[in-house]
């Protein structure tokens, strides 16, 4: 096939990338040359919308070992034991082909991880789907549950937590993120950078086909009609070989013989290869010949750009590769010299011993495009003069009673149901919790995450709503009693070329920056997804942040059920009444406009280290960040989980009820303390200047607000419980 | 005591129960698939997960394994085998019992809590056993035991039901059977009693941090009853 500027846009490339591509090489590329050109330079790949707003990100920190530009970010959490992960989208794909979709979703950010030589300990997800009366909402939430289920389940990982979002701006585009948390000793991580001159490329894993060719490439455009056109370039997953794949790469691992190891993801082959010669300031030859393929006839250009699942790179040591492929003979495994590095930092292709192409490597990553696109500042939005005679209609149990079947509140048991969340039998706190916790194997040790993201807060403001993502992973991991390390993101956005889209993309992540750098709560890994939009319609700016924290010792784990009737509940953290942005507001009141509430760094900060204080001391019997709906929502919550009740006093300075109740102010936490310590606990509030309101005391069964408003927990249990299941049954 | 327990391609509980029968004080070994020979042992266990990807049926391509002659060799002389899950599963499909487990009811992965009663105690896993009602947890897809008329009439004469799913207070009803299981069989023995199936994994309820601590009750039982 002849090369030239219209086989380039079909490649997804613009006009002046072409033309720069030809600069480049000095000559016309051939197919092989421009797809790989393709596949490296698109957005998904280059990040070349997003790079120059990313470098601001806070990437480094005591504990981090590794930030971001590996295959997924590593910190130190003591005694030689660090943990690699990270977040990633599969957006697209899931939107196309949700189980598929889902499955090497989950698939591919498990490589990632334990190409670091990491087993993974836990995953996590958040996925977020249209309006519940959209038609194809039900179907897509079913499709990606299964796949999330069906990989994760059958490599033997448990899934500990994650979110689920409906809205109607993802009608046109579902997201689909998966997190993965791996445990590895400090000595022995493996990283990408190749090293060393004629060492052998050995490719392992499954056989390369004809799936996913340009899967990279449809994760950066946006969706139109044609889109169920776009099915055979969804990628198709097999966690069978996977598990043995994570077994024979973590046996190998254990000896000396691996110089550099990378997965091939997105880009397959090309990106794998091209991103361990860059690493390492090398080149690399391959023989296409050499690589196992699963059909017949595959040409340079579909092996190069299969995205085929399950496929690793490696550059072993000289003289390893009889040992190496012993152990990928035991478990079944492909397993093919296929090349060698060179001082030529080029990639070249051999096939049928012709060269196919022959690549600079630095023009495919440090020339690749960066653009530094248009973007439009949001204006804070008005804030909102409600009438509180609007209030007097409504009855406040009815309210709480909707808010907690609010499909955005109420309890997703059959989603994570469907998630192995106990094998590897170290779970000990489960999906449903403000962070899901996994000891680490052997040790007093254990980790806790959680994923967030509040799309809503992001859409009316995307500063404040970069910061509150961040603010409330924090406030997550502190309420189970975990110091927070690090955090992972993944940048859900619309069209980068929009200066509306690009403008919430900056702003977020400036957001986001800010946050991170305040709480010393560093970025060390992440992903960006644009292009989530159909036709005119793009996403609500969605980033989603996965938070990883330590707690030392796990029997100082709090949970977040009520544990015992005559118990002091405490807020923690102010509450001025603040309504625009709630769930509240937005599904009640109707009212939809708005700045989100506020941030202030310094209470968040202040507030969650203290609550963190009293945990470590013993004083917390059970904790829960206000967050969605308010509090009466979150001791809702709370009662349900412990199977308990709770009068409510009225505080002393009651702002109007509702807003007291259902406000969303943000740096606060629920806690549950003993009588005998209330003083103590009093003490280090005010030591520390920690506004806290006594909002009333367990009871053995209902929730009571005054004489005349009561519920109780069995009606509090069937609101939260049933929205989903008759949504899934109907 | 000695245990083996064996790892087939695509196991992913082998590692659970090898932490949880040393935790009870078993000199427990992994044995690979493609072994042709069992170490001596008191305890032989299939563990769960999806061997060899669960592809053609769950737990078919593992009853054609190479380490499979040896294991039925070491139960047809009486030795305890211990199928969990996908191990259960695998007993079926070597028909060392009888039955087989479906596809769950609804068709759905199911991961929760559930509670089962002790329906036969005549046998060394059983015997002398303190509580009646087990709180286990089971995570599997295929759990949905079928058998023929004939079989259930054999399985009921010779007391083959091991384990029924219940509620907390040991009612055994449709509302507590989470997968369709004919009679709410959560696990049978053969007719020996020897070999016992059951889908419920004990392995991950081995303490009170976990999902919860009654899996301590089966292992610390199974293992007096061996001494």
């Amino acid at each position: 096939m002849k090369v030239n500027e219209s086989v380039a846009l079909e490649h997804g490339l613009s006009k002046s990338e072409y033309k720069k591509i030809c600069e480049l090489l000095n000559k016309t590329p051939n197919i092989t040359e421009l797809g790989i050109f393709s596949a490296m330079w698109n957005e998904h790949c280059s990040y070349k919308s997003s790079r120059l707003h990313l470098k601001n990100l806070p990437t480094e920190g005591k504990k981090v070992i590794q930030g971001p530009g590996e295959n997924a970010g590593v910190i130190d959490i003591g005694d030689d034991d660090a943990i690699v992960f990270k977040i990633e989208s599969h957006n697209h794909p899931s939107f196309i082909e949700p189980y598929q979709g889902a499955a090497t979703g989950v698939g591919g950010i498990m490589r990632d991880v334990f190409t670091m030589g990491a087993r993974p300990i836990a995953n996590l997800n958040s996925i977020h789907f249209g309006s519940p009366r959209n038609k194809k909402t039900k179907n897509l939430l079913r499709g990606v549950v299964r796949g999330i289920g069906g990989y994760g389940n059958c490599i033997g990982v448990p899934t500990i937590g994650g979110q689920t979002c409906f809205d109607e701006s993802y009608n046109g585009n579902i997201l689909v993120n998966a997190m993965t948390l791996g445990l590895v000793k400090k000595n022995k991580i493996f990283y990408s950078k190749a090293a060393g001159i004629g060492k052998p490329v050995i490719y392992v894993g499954s056989k390369t086909g004809r799936d996913g060719i340009h899967g990279a490439s449809m994760a950066s455009a946006i969706f139109d009609e044609k889109i169920e056109e776009k099915k055979p370039t969804v990628q198709v997953g097999d966690p069978f070989t996977e598990k043995l794949l994570l077994e024979a790469c973590l046996e190998l691992m254990a000896g000396e013989s691996i110089i550099a190891i990378q997965d091939m993801g997105a880009a397959g082959l090309t990106s794998s290869s091209i991103e361990m010669a860059s690493k390492g300031k090398l080149g690399i030859e391959l023989n296409l010949n050499k690589v196992p393929c699963r059909e017949l006839n595959m040409t340079p250009y579909e092996i190069m750009l299969s995205e085929s699942q399950e496929r690793m790179l490696i550059v072993l040591e000289n003289g390893k590769e009889k040992e190496a492929k012993k152990i990928f003979d035991k478990w079944n495994l492909d397993f093919s010299v296929i090349g060698k590095t060179t001082n030529s930092k080029k990639i070249e292709l051999f096939y049928d011993e012709k060269k196919v192409a022959d690549i600079p490597v630095d023009t495919l990553v440090e020339n690749s495009p960066m653009y530094d696109r248009k973007w439009k500042k949001s204006k804070l939005p008005k804030k909102n003069k409600l009438n509180k005679d609007n209030f007097k209609s409504l009855k406040i149990l009815n309210v709480l009673n909707k808010l907690l079947s609010n499909p955005n509140i109420c309890s997703k048991e059959w989603i994570w149901e469907q998630y192995d969340h106990t094998v590897m039998g170290d779970t000990i706190q489960k999906p449903g919790s403000d962070a899901g916790i996994v000891r680490v194997h052997g040790t007093n040790k254990a980790v806790a995450a959680s994923v967030d993201s509040s799309a809503s807060y992001c859409y009316a403001h995307p500063l404040t709503g970069g910061k509150q993502v961040v603010c409330e992973s924090w406030r997550n991991l502190i309420s189970v009693g975990a110091e927070p390390i690090a955090i992972t993101n993944c940048l859900n956005f619309g069209n980068p070329e929009k200066e509306e889209n690009m403008g919430e993309f900056v702003e977020c992540v400036q957001g986001i920056g800010e946050a991170s750098k305040y709480l010393n709560f560093p970025v060390v890994s992440g992903n960006v997804s644009f292009y989530n939009q159909t036709k005119e319609e793009g996403i609500k700016p969605t980033p989603s942040i996965g938070g990883v924290g330590l707690i030392k010792n796990y029997t100082d784990m709090v949970t977040m059920d009520f544990k015992k009737v005559d118990n002091i509940v405490l807020v923690i953290g102010k509450t001025e009444g603040y309504l625009d942005q709630s769930i509240f507001s937005r599904d009640i009141l109707r009212v939809k406009t708005g700045p989100p509430p506020e941030i202030n760094l310094f209470n968040e900060k202040n507030n969650g280290q203290t609550v963190l204080n009293l945990i470590k001391k013993k004083l917390v019997r059970s904790a829960h960040d206000v967050s969605l709906g308010g509090i009466l929502v979150a001791v809702s919550k709370m009662c349900i989980k412990g199977k308990k009740g709770l009068e409510i006093k009225k505080p002393k300075k009651l702002i109007n009820q509702f807003e007291y109740m259902f406000s969303e102010d943000q740096g606060r936490f629920i806690v549950e303390i003993e009588k005998e310590n209330y003083k103590q606990v009093r003490e280090i509030l005010e030591k520390n200047s920690v506004h806290y309101d006594e909002l009333g005391i367990v009871l053995d069964k209902d929730i009571v607000i005054d004489e005349k408003t009561k519920v109780s927990i069995d009606d509090l249990i069937q609101s939260n419980n049933n929205w989903l299941n008759k949504f899934m049954e109907a | 005591m000695n245990s083996s327990v064996i790892i087939f391609p695509g196991s992913n509980c082998d590692r659970d129960m090898d932490v949880a029968l040393k935790k009870f004080g078993f000199k427990n070994k992994m044995i690979w698939h493609n072994d042709s020979e069992l170490p001596k042992n008191d305890l032989v266990v299939l563990p769960g997960g999806f061997s060899y990807g669960d592809y053609l049926r769950c737990g078919s391509m593992a009853s054609k394994s190479k380490i499979i002659n040896s294991v039925i060799k070491f139960a047809k002389s009486g030795g305890l085998l211990l199928g969990i899950c996908n191990g259960f599963q695998i007993l079926t499909e070597t028909e060392l019992l009888p039955g087989a487990l479906l596809r769950n009811k609804y068709s759905q992965f199911i991961c929760r809590n559930v509670f089962i009663k002790i329906n036969e105690s005549e046998n060394n896993y059983f015997k002398n056993i303190n509580k009646n009602i087990l709180e286990l947890h089971i995570a599997h897809n295929e759990g949905n035991f079928f058998c023929s008329t004939d079989q259930m009439k054999r399985i009921n004469d010779n007391n083959q039901i091991a384990a029924l799913y219940c509620n907390k207070d040991g009612e055994v009803n449709e509302k507590s059977n989470p997968n369709g299981a004919m009679n709410n069989i959560a696990g049978i023995f053969n007719k020996e009693k020897n070999i016992l199936g059951m889908m419920p994994h004990p392995e991950r309820m081995i303490d009170k941090y976990l999902s919860g601590d009654d899996g301590s009750i089966f292992f610390q039982n199974l293992l007096s009853n061996l001494k």
